[in-house]
């Protein structure tokens, strides 16, 4: 567990300094962990816990959004595990629930616990319908069609820097109409 | 959008560093600051009687408490910004200005004073002063919660009071170059109601904008 966090330490270091490579790496291994703490905290709640993709998905837009808020001196998991639980108690919250959440739903993971079946986010989804044409171009193809920044930036006749300022844009507004919504 | 694919999307806009919380903060509250000073001028103006003012302990005082409580609330501020962070170990710090007007009042009671305590609190200057601290903080207020929204904070209605209670620090340091009280016994009373009043608005404020 421990060493797993050191791990997280040092990837969510190099991702500050602009390694891309490091920070895919950190969030896929942090998002079963992130998936495994919603699915319970929604069952706790009495709530169907077919709604732990959107919450995890909120989480990760919210570490992306917010990652100049961790001290690069300080240890990543109980940063990483403040904002999954704000997220968290805000989305109970807006589905009308008295909110009981305990510390230890992030704390304790089993290690090799998986997530076996995945129900599909849709938030995310519907929101990226709402976007300005331009971001919702930029997400899709990166997201979905897994094209990079160079290719998308050729195929919408851009420049990369345009590209990259749209791709972010779109992110914050996502987050924003989440928030909102 | 899968999970991955968000994943891949958020790990190649890695680019752009966002800029730290305390950069924001600055920026934010040196442009407000400049719209307060404005106001201040035209409205108020620094007492004419300054230069001999400044010789005054008691008058240096009032800046010694409002500075410190402006910092104070800056570097609070500034620590609740950081998601996993809460006011354990950090929340003495309000005290401090509290504690430099407690040994301001001390002092003064043990010299011999012409004008007696009431008059004293009371003052010339309390409506004018209940109105003024509020008035110039308003856009330091703002500036302040634009700032702390780049960060994170899971307490926003606290936040925000610590926020309210920043602008008044640094309102009521400009205030306290126009007004002609200057025992500790005013500063305490009518300073710290205008304090309390920006932070509840602060609160209020700051429940709803500072959520992320």
């Amino acid at each position: 567990m421990r060493e797993r966090e050191d791990d997280w330490t040092a990837l969510m270091r190099a991702a500050i300094s602009g390694d891309g490579a490091a920070y895919h790496r950190l969030l896929k291994a942090v998002t079963p962990v992130l998936r495994a703490a919603a699915k319970r905290g929604l069952a706790r709640a009495g709530q169907p816990v077919d709604q732990s993709e959107d919450i995890v998905q909120d989480i990760l837009l919210a570490v992306h959004l917010k990652r100049h808020t961790w001290d690069a001196n300080a240890p990543f998991a109980p940063w990483l595990f403040a904002i999954a639980r704000n997220k968290l108690i805000d989305s109970l919250r807006r589905r009308g629930r008295r909110v009981f959440v305990n510390i230890d739903d992030f704390a304790e993971v089993l290690p090799g616990e998986a997530a076996p079946e995945t129900a599909p986010a849709t938030e995310v989804a519907a929101q990226l319908q709402s976007l300005p044409v331009r971001q919702r171009q930029v997400l899709q193809s990166i997201a979905v069609e897994s094209a990079s920044i160079k290719d998308t930036a050729k195929k919408f006749a851009m420049s990369e820097g345009a590209v990259r300022v749209a791709l972010h844009r779109g992110l914050a507004s996502l987050t924003a109409k989440l928030r909102e919504h | 959008m899968e999970t991955d694919q968000l994943i891949r999307t958020l790990a190649a806009d890695t680019r752009q560093r966002p800029w730290p919380v305390g950069l924001v903060l600055a920026v934010a509250l040196l442009a407000a600051g400049l719209v307060s000073i404005a106001m201040f001028s035209a409205a108020l103006g620094v007492r004419p009687d300054v230069m001999s003012a400044m010789h005054n302990p008691f008058f240096d005082l009032k800046f010694v408490v409002t500075l410190a409580l402006a910092s104070s609330a800056i570097v609070v501020g500034l620590h609740l910004s950081r998601p996993e962070a809460t006011l354990r170990g950090w929340a003495w710090l309000l005290l401090i200005p509290l504690l430099f007007l407690a040994g301001g009042i001390g002092c003064e009671m043990l010299l011999p004073q012409p004008v007696p305590m009431m008059t004293r609190m009371i003052g010339k200057n309390w409506s004018v002063c209940l109105v003024a601290i509020p008035a110039l903080s308003l856009p330091l207020l703002a500036a302040a919660l634009i700032g702390l929204r780049h960060g994170a904070s899971t307490r926003p209605a606290v936040t925000g009071a610590i926020a309210g209670m920043l602008s008044a620090g640094l309102a009521a340091t400009l205030y306290a170059s126009h007004c002609t009280d200057d025992s500790p016994l005013f500063v305490a009373t009518w300073y710290t109601i205008g304090t309390a009043l920006l932070a509840v608005i602060g609160a209020v404020a700051g429940a709803r904008v500072l959520r992320f």
